[in-house]
């Protein structure tokens, strides 16, 4: 078994990205997520990799591009104000199929915001974020281990599905330090035919967004895409549950505020009241069938982010027939209160 | 009776038909890069990064795996690209609004690291696919459909030299400013460009070459009147010459 | 058991890194932590803290509110974490920075003039260092005071190891103070 250590979230995801065999990273600082880049600018020179600080987001994300395209596994890190910047590269990404994976430790917003962790970002991850018909693979660790060990996993769905994939965290997790077992090192990475290495006895490949002509070309290539995604939704949900065996309500969470959530829910057992939690750990594709089979069981749901109530929305048109869905949140990089959480489901009882 | 063979179509060229205006210059480039490709051996090597513009469909015509770069993005592409298959010829082409305007960062950062790329710049003083609005290289008085009164620099700035200003960075290795306009300087053009890919293949470092084109469509001209347009007009401004070579200020 | 801590004191006290070798020592003895700095958005001379759990069962929030055990190096840190404390909480505080006395009656109190013993030990920065050692004496399911010397190994940077062995006499000094709630 290998050792624990104890390590802050924003380092786990580097090392992670190496151990996946990341061995490109390219991006522009912002807080709170610098460990990263630092951690990067360290780290990948030992293993024979580009660390390269760009001029800008978009900079950043279009080298990702470049990279991708040219076959290698690569990230990108930025806060809220950097993945809104980086948005362009993302959709045109998309349309061309180019893996990558992309980081969002998310911060307090609008605009500049504040530096504290925040879960305001849940709409532009999960409903594209930049222009046209397209979605991101979104996953959202609630712990350390997590952020490691989806951030191998967020590659290799990367790499299968030509997806851009996107771990969702927040300033919080990024800062937060927890004993970790290091994901085990990818030795093999996955044969990438439609890679740009020179057209050397074949046919030149181009990797392009664009799609004039004839009329419906553009049409039908999103419709594969949409196939595609049909396929991610039907076989990678990822979701997690505690306590739901016998629950008469059901809080849902995701990243920083599921563990309030999960201290509140040990408050409540101990006293008598039965409340569970269900934590969607991808958020595109969202646990849809599997949060409404959970409603089907519960009197009421109560969902708590750290936001104005944006996940709310899925939960609200997934399971919302079932039960009543509640809502409870802050914005502006304040985090709920464990306190609160337990008087509003108390107030179910 | 003995013959020579003295032409013959670029194996880098797909023989597809054109999709550029009559009298443009990119099509003569999109030709010198071909043939250049032939000449080094470098067809199958040779990865093509595409701006947005009228290039945009670069990848059409050279036989070559080819990328699409976001406006302005395509030296940041290009670095990305270039980062992992070291061993190959980036070729970085784009035009005017793309590289001065909204790629302005790209283009003076991807410099200044003396990216190991070869950035093709057409100037041609207008934004061509989008139908003929200002860019960052019109020329005083020009009328666009964005000046329709003439560019005045008052209010919008003056036109930008591009070789002049990169020529300030200490990383490049070789900065020159040609043109198409006539024969000699498509010969000159296609020298330029040779040297700036035979960098590359040599690993000195960033080559840029600028080359003064036509658009007669969106200057409302006709192919022989835009030739002298770049020769009367745009040359004076933009001198055609070797700003640096060998990483030596000229 | 769950126990939720707070350190707090002056950027540069080092009292992140105080809470940081309280988690590694905790860990290594097979304890769940978690450990959660404040960062504000000036560099020196703000304020600091951070936010440590130390469990035998999972941690359900790493988020502490009000805290069971604060270990105060400054004053604003007190008058800010000593309302937050939790009923029958212990504080430790800095007496070196700290001339008033808590307030609370409902809290088990611990004045320790840190820095004073710091520099007796040989290092008059490692005030945070005897705060280490006095809580594992006042509170020993924590940790064992001999974890330490495995954390600071782990958590102290090549170039700064060098003083590992006067922070371990440090937190040692801190350990064998005699301790006495007020």
């Amino acid at each position: 078994m290998s050792e624990k250590i104890l390590m802050k979230g924003n380092e786990a995801i580097g090392e992670a990205a190496i151990l996946a065999g990341c061995r490109h990273y390219f991006a522009y600082p912002i807080t709170p997520q610098n460990e990263i880049p630092a951690y990067m600018a360290k780290r990948l020179p030992e293993v024979g990799g580009t660390f390269l600080q760009a001029e800008s987001e978009l900079a950043a994300v279009s080298m990702v591009m470049g990279a991708s395209a040219g076959g290698a596994r690569v990230m990108t890190s930025s806060s809220s104000p950097g993945i809104s910047l980086k948005q362009e590269g993302i959709s045109y990404m998309s349309g061309a199929q180019l893996p990558a994976v992309i980081v969002n430790m998310m911060r307090g917003g609008p605009g500049l915001g504040n530096i504290a962790g925040a879960q305001g970002d849940y709409f532009q991850a999960t409903r594209g974020g930049g222009n046209g018909d397209y979605h991101v693979l979104v996953i959202a660790p609630g712990n350390v281990q997590e952020l490691a060990d989806y951030t191998v996993k967020a590659f290799e769905l990367a790499d299968k599905y030509r997806i851009v994939c996107m771990i969702l965290g927040d300033g919080y997790l990024g800062q937060m330090s927890e004993p970790l077992v290091l994901p085990k090192a990818v030795d093999k990475l996955p044969p990438k035919d439609w890679a740009l290495t020179g057209a050397k006895g074949r046919e030149p490949h181009i990797i392009a967004s664009l799609r004039l002509n004839p009329d419906n070309y553009l049409e039908k290539h999103v419709y594969d895409l949409y196939e595609n995604y049909k396929k991610i939704e039907e076989n990678e949900v990822i979701y997690d549950t505690q306590n739901m065996e016998d629950a008469d309500y059901m809080i849902v969470a995701y990243g920083t505020a599921s563990r309030i959530c999960k201290k509140a829910i040990r408050l409540l057992r101990a006293e008598g009241i039965k409340v569970g939690l269900f934590r969607p750990v991808t958020l595109w594709p969202f646990p849809k069938k599997e949060i409404a089979e959970a409603a089907k069981k519960v009197k009421k749901i109560l969902t708590v982010e750290m936001s104005m109530g944006q996940m709310v929305q899925d939960v609200q048109i997934n399971a919302g027939k079932y039960c009543d869905v509640d809502f409870l949140g802050r914005p502006g990089g304040m985090l709920p209160e464990v306190e609160k959480i337990v008087q509003r489901v108390k107030s179910y009882v | 009776m003995s013959e020579e063979k003295i032409y013959s179509f670029p194996k880098s060229m797909k023989n597809v038909n054109t999709h550029y205006c009559a009298g443009c210059g990119h099509g003569i480039v999109h030709k010198l890069i071909a043939q250049i490709m032939d000449e080094l051996g470098i067809q199958e090597k040779t990865l093509v990064i595409a701006p947005v513009g009228c290039s945009v469909l670069a990848y059409n015509y050279l036989n070559a795996d080819g990328l699409e770069a976001a406006h302005g993005r395509a030296p940041a592409v290009s670095t990305g690209l270039k980062r992992v298959h070291k061993d190959k010829v980036v070729i970085c082409y784009q035009g005017d609004g793309d590289l001065l305007a909204i790629g302005t960062a790209e283009t003076v950062h991807a410099a200044n690291r003396g990216e190991h790329i070869t950035v093709i710049f057409i100037n041609n003083a207008i934004y061509g696919m989008t139908g003929g609005q200002m860019a960052p290289t019109t020329m005083e008085g020009q009328v666009t459909k964005t000046t329709p009164y003439g560019r005045n620099p008052q209010e919008v700035g003056w036109p930008i030299r591009a070789c002049e200003l990169l020529n300030t960075l200490e990383a490049p290795y070789y900065i020159e400013r040609c043109a198409v306009y006539d024969v000699k300087h498509i010969n000159q053009t296609k020298k330029a460009i040779k040297k700036a890919i035979q960098n590359q293949i040599d690993g000195k470092g960033y080559s840029f070459v600028e080359i003064l084109s036509m658009c007669p469509t969106n200057w409302g001209v006709d192919p022989v009147k835009a030739a002298e347009w770049v020769k009367n007009v745009m040359e004076p401004y933009y001198p055609v010459k070797c700003f640096r070579d060998g990483g030596e200020k000229k | 058991m769950t126990k939720e801590l707070i350190f707090a004191g002056f950027g540069g006290q080092g009292v992140i890194l105080a809470g940081k070798i309280l988690c590694i020592a905790a860990m290594k003895e097979d304890k769940c932590v978690s450990h959660i700095p404040s960062y504000g958005a000036e560099m020196r001379g703000g304020t600091a803290n951070c936010s440590v759990v130390v469990a035998d069962e999972e941690i359900a929030s790493p988020v502490v509110e009000h805290p069971d055990i604060c270990i105060v190096l400054n004053k604003p840190s007190l008058d800010k974490f000593e309302p937050r404390m939790k009923e029958g909480g212990i504080l430790i505080y800095n007496t070196s920075l700290i001339e008033n006395k808590p307030k609370r009656t409902d809290i088990k109190v611990y004045g320790i003039d840190c820095n004073r013993i710091a520099a007796e030990n040989g290092s008059e920065r490692a005030g945070n260092m005897v705060a280490l050692g006095a809580l594992v004496k006042i509170v020993p399911w924590l940790c064992s005071v001999d974890s330490f010397a495995y954390a600071l190994d782990q958590a102290i940077s090549a170039r700064n190891k060098k003083f590992n062995e006067v922070n371990l006499k440090v937190i040692k000094a801190g350990y064998d103070l005699p301790l006495n709630a007020q």
